[in-house]
Order: structure tokens, then C-alpha cells, then sequence
């Protein structure tokens, strides 16, 4: 009997673990089974590389190429924003601040963290856009720099928090052989702590890259919604995200347009899992160096 | 007079400090204009009517209770499982292989935009398995969105747990699942309902895993059964910020909807930094 309950209860907690594998297998079959019927109408090079994205005309035409520049463009504003603010607080958080300091840091962007990203949206339609309309005397505010600056703010807390565990990794003994060999406390930071630090650093960036590039709503109510390659920062963009949320509720199931935001969807799932696997590989490589 | 080194540094410095200040002020900055703009809108009535005149008057309570249901649903849904994986990852943990492939998924879970978790949603939840848009399809969704967060707080709370205790318990007689089942999980209890607290933020929050398989813009009716379609907050207010003709009257609603949800994010969160404070600082080991 009592053979039986352990036996028992090693098979529930592998039935469980055997759920996670089925789950990602079932998001990787759904997205394929309703992705790749959209090459039946489109060939894979068109689909990929063609800029024009009319899927409600007639005849359509399922061109992602804007879709994908979308996406990137505001990906890498949103970079160019959150990596001097979040590995800059947290060089100031491990290598400068006090420990009173840090307790009053450390929870603002933990706070960061945790502000669901539809209310961000809100405060880039209601607040910020409106905002750079009248600073930059443009006729619209919900453009690829406003997706930028959200999208950027939004991934201040996971490039801060992984770059801190990455500096505070180093020994300390490499700080203290710097600080004894004359180099001043900057000189050590960039010089010692950061080139030690920077997989971990570069790992961070990573991870901020693939939240960013899959975030939805705020590229949904922020970045404007128009299918074209934006000549500056200052027009709309229309990112994958935005395209399969905002037009998935209009398609019927199974036509060419629906299949087509599936096909999004893979390429979506490619870049996430793909920067994925190098932060995974980063951090492995770490992980045995130590 | 200051050396060319010194000037560096002190440029150096004051840079990561402005970066700081940047930081920091964005988020007071946010905060004021969410609470300020929505706070006069959150009144008692709002809170416990129905909205009216397609969404530009009225309360949000149906969105409340849909974003309550989602909630507990989806966590009743992925808290045993997620304990249960990590349970075996950290205890049985054989064979090797199969450890191998659920942290390859899992990490792959954590990594995947919440998007893709709403095409799979409506596409095996609500089609394949005609639960259609319910809250049991957003639920189950947002159970597979939160699975990771779970598997991986428990496991490392698992994994916290000293070896003695186990030992302990098993020169005492008591079988694998005694030890698991009275000790070591008694023991990392505490920090996986942190773990969990966490990732009831994180799901009340999100939008994008519900568009397609739970919720709904406009209903003045609440759910009777869990195959209903459910308002709920986040959905709400992206519905009132995107649809419909009187962005003057919906704006408002939308802030007073913002501070309902963000005081409820915050108020979770903070319950969690409290717990894990408290077990820090109880603990004997």
C-alpha cells in the first residue's frame, strides 16, 4: 500500500512536468498548423520581404516586411533608452551606492516591474503623446519614438536587475587590485568591472531585446498602427504585436488573413526563441566559468 | 584644481546619477498623472455598478469580478502544477534527460510573448475544445502564462530547503513522499506562495493573453458560469482608449479603471516584498 501512494505520487509530479513539455509543444504546433497554410497564397520571399500589407483588399497582400521593420525600429529605440538607464542604475546600485540608497532604488524599479503594460499604454495615449505634440510640433503623437520611450522604460527593470547580478559576480578582489594599482573608482568600474561583467551585461540586453520586440498592448495603442517603413522616429509604425492583436478579432477562422497573422506569429516565436537561446547560452557559459 | 582623471570620474558619477534621477522621475512622474487623473473617478459607485450608455457612464464592477475569476482560475490551475514540476525537478530529478527538456521548456515559456499564449489560447482552448471565449479559456491561457514564474519560484524555494531536513526525516523512517509531502514542503511553503503572489500581479495585468479567449467589451450582466465571457480590468481599459465615439467621457473611466488595477498590483506586490521579508528574517537556518 504504501508502495503504491509513492509510486503514486512520483507519477503526479511527472505527469505535471510532462504538462510544461505539451504546452510548449502544443504553442509550437497551433502556431505552425496555423501558420504555414498562409504559403499555400504567398511565397515564403514575398511573404518575408515584401512591404506591402493590404490583407482586407482585394486581391490581399501579405508582405510583412514593414511589419517586421515595425517591430525592430521601436525595439531598438526602446534599447537606446533603457540600456544607459538600466545599466547605469545598476552600476550605481552595486558599485556606488550606499546600502540606504540602495533600498530606496532598488524598489522603484522593481515597481517599474510590476505596472501592467496596458497602463502604460494608457499614459502613452493620454499623457505622453499628446505631451510630444506639443513639444515637437508634430501632427501625431502616437508614432515609433513614443513606442520607444514606453517600450524603453518598460525594460529598465529587467536590464537593471540582470546586469546587478552580472556586477555582482565579480570578485571583489579584482575591484581591490585595481583600486591598489592607483586607478580611481570610474577607471575601475569601466576598465575592471564592467569587461568582466559583460557577458552577464550583454545577456541582460538580450532578454530586454526579446520583452520589448514581444510586447503588445503598448505597441497597440502607442505606436501608431500605420503598415509602412517609417522614414523617422516621428511616424506611426505598425510592429507584428500590433498587427496580430489588433486584426485577429476581424479575421474569420481559417482564411488567408487569419493564417497570415499566424505566419507572424512563427516569426515572432523565432526571434524570441532564438534571443532565448543566446541569453541561455550566456548565462550557461557564466555559470561554468565560475 | 581637479586632474583630468578626477574630472572623468566625477563625469562618470554624476552621469549614473542622472540616469537614476531619469529613471525614478519617470515613475513619479507616471504615478501622478494615473492617480491624479483617475482617483476623483474611483467613488464607491464605482466600484460596484455595472457601466452605462456604452461605457460612458457607470462603474466597472463587472471588469472587477472578471479580472477576479481570471485570477483565481488560472492560479488554482498552475499552482499545483507548477509545484508538482518543481517538486519532481528538485526531488526526483531523473532521468536526467527529461530535467534537461522541461528547464529547456520552461525557460522557452518564460521567454514567449504574451501574444503568442492568446493565439494558442483561441486557437486549442476556445476551438479546438469549444469552451469558446469563457473565462475557462482565458484561464486556462493565462495558467500556461503564468506556469513558468510558478515552476521556477518553487523550485528554487525547494531548493532552499537545507539537506538535513531531508536527511533528518529519512533516518527517522519516513518514506520520499513523507519527506516531500510533511517536510521540505511545509519548510519552502513560504516562498512559494511569494513566488505565486507575484505572478497573480502579473496575470490580473495582462491584456493581450484575453483578447481572443475570455474577454468581452460591453456587458451589464455578471458571469453565471465559468463558460461565460467576462469583462475584465486590463481589457477594459484598452477597450475604452480603442473603441468607441466619446473618448471624452471614456478617457476618465479608463484612468479610474487604471488606479483600480494598479492599486491592486501594488497592494499584491507588496504583500509579497512583506512576506518575503518576514521569512528572512524568521528564518532559524
Amino acid at each position: 500500500m504504501n508502495k503504491f501512494k509513492e509510486t503514486m505520487f512520483k507519477s503526479i509530479t511527472y505527469v505535471a512536468s510532462l504538462f510544461t513539455i505539451l504546452a510548449l509543444f502544443g504553442i509550437i504546433f497551433s502556431l505552425f498548423s496555423e501558420g504555414i497554410p498562409i504559403l499555400k497564397i504567398i511565397n515564403f520571399k514575398d511573404f518575408l520581404g515584401s512591404t506591402a500589407w493590404h490583407p482586407t483588399s482585394n486581391p490581399p497582400d501579405f508582405g510583412i516586411l514593414a511589419l517586421i521593420i515595425g517591430s525592430l525600429v521601436v525595439t531598438v529605440g526602446a534599447l537606446v533608452i533603457s540600456i544607459p538607464l538600466g545599466l547605469g542604475s545598476a552600476i550605481y546600485i552595486s558599485e556606488i551606492a550606499g546600502q540606504r540608497t540602495k533600498e530606496i532604488i532598488k524598489p522603484i524599479i522593481e515597481l517599474l516591474a510590476g505596472i501592467p503594460s496596458v497602463v502604460y499604454g494608457l499614459f502613452g495615449m493620454a499623457f505622453l503623446s499628446p505631451f510630444l505634440i506639443k513639444v515637437f510640433g508634430i501632427p501625431t503623437g502616437l508614432n515609433a519614438l513614443s513606442a520607444s520611450i514606453i517600450l524603453g522604460i518598460m525594460v529598465v527593470p529587467i536590464i537593471s536587475s540582470m546586469s546587478e547580478d552580472a556586477l555582482s559576480t565579480v570578485p571583489k578582489s579584482l575591484r581591490e587590485a585595481s583600486l591598489a594599482l592607483g586607478a580611481n573608482r570610474w577607471e575601475t568600474i569601466m576598465r575592471v568591472v564592467l569587461p568582466a561583467a559583460r557577458s552577464g551585461v550583454l545577456g541582460s540586453i538580450i532578454l530586454g531585446f526579446g520583452r520589448a520586440i514581444g510586447e503588445t498592448m503598448v505597441v497597440i495603442m502607442v505606436a501608431g498602427g500605420a503598415a509602412q517603413i517609417p522614414s523617422s522616429l516621428f511616424e506611426p509604425v505598425r510592429p507584428m504585436t500590433a498587427a496580430i492583436a489588433s486584426e485577429m478579432g476581424e479575421t474569420a477562422f481559417g482564411s488567408p488573413h487569419f493564417h497570415a497573422l499566424f505566419g507572424i506569429a512563427v516569426v515572432l516565436f523565432f526571434i524570441t526563441f532564438i534571443t532565448n537561446l543566446i541569453t541561455e547560452f550566456v548565462f550557461r557559459k557564466k555559470r561554468n566559468q565560475t | 584644481m581637479m586632474t583630468k582623471r578626477e574630472f572623468k570620474q566625477f563625469l562618470g558619477v554624476n552621469a549614473l546619477r542622472l540616469f537614476i534621477a531619469i529613471t525614478a522621475m519617470f515613475l513619479i512622474l507616471f504615478l501622478y498623472v494615473i492617480f491624479s487623473k483617475g482617483g476623483k473617478m474611483v467613488t464607491w459607485s464605482f466600484l460596484t455598478e455595472s457601466p452605462r450608455k456604452f461605457m460612458t457612464e457607470g462603474g466597472i464592477f463587472p471588469a472587477i469580478v472578471g479580472t477576479f475569476w481570471l485570477t483565481v482560475i488560472s492560479i488554482a490551475i498552475a499552482l499545483p502544477l507548477g509545484v508538482f514540476t518543481a517538486i519532481y525537478m528538485v526531488n526526483y530529478a531523473k532521468p536526467a534527460w527529461f530535467v534537461k527538456a522541461v528547464r529547456i521548456a520552461v525557460n522557452t515559456l518564460a521567454g514567449v510573448p504574451s501574444i503568442i499564449y492568446g493565439l494558442f489560447g483561441m486557437a486549442v482552448f476556445v476551438q479546438l475544445l469549444r469552451m469558446d471565449v469563457s473565462i475557462l479559456a482565458g484561464s486556462f491561457t493565462l495558467a500556461i502564462l503564468a506556469l513558468p514564474v510558478i515552476i521556477n519560484a518553487s523550485e528554487e524555494a525547494l531548493r532552499s530547503v537545507p539537506h538535513d531536513f531531508r536527511e533528518a526525516s529519512m533516518a527517522l523512517g519516513a518514506t520520499e513522499r513523507q519527506t516531500i509531502l510533511r517536510v521540505i514542503l511545509p519548510t519552502a511553503l513560504p516562498n512559494i506562495l511569494t513566488g505565486t503572489i507575484i505572478s497573480i500581479g502579473r496575470v490580473a495585468g495582462e491584456t493581450a493573453p484575453i483578447l481572443f479567449t475570455a474577454a468581452t467589451f460591453y456587458t451589464r450582466h455578471l458571469p453565471n458560469s465559468v463558460m461565460d465571457e467576462v469583462m475584465a480590468l486590463p481589457y477594459h481599459i484598452y477597450a475604452l482608449m480603442t473603441e468607441g465615439a466619446h473618448a471624452d467621457k471614456q478617457v476618465p473611466i479608463a484612468y479610474g479603471t487604471a488606479v483600480v488595477l494598479l492599486a491592486l498590483v501594488l497592494i499584491v506586490s507588496t504583500v509579497a516584498i512583506i512576506i518575503r521579508y518576514k521569512i528572512r528574517k524568521n528564518r532559524k537556518w
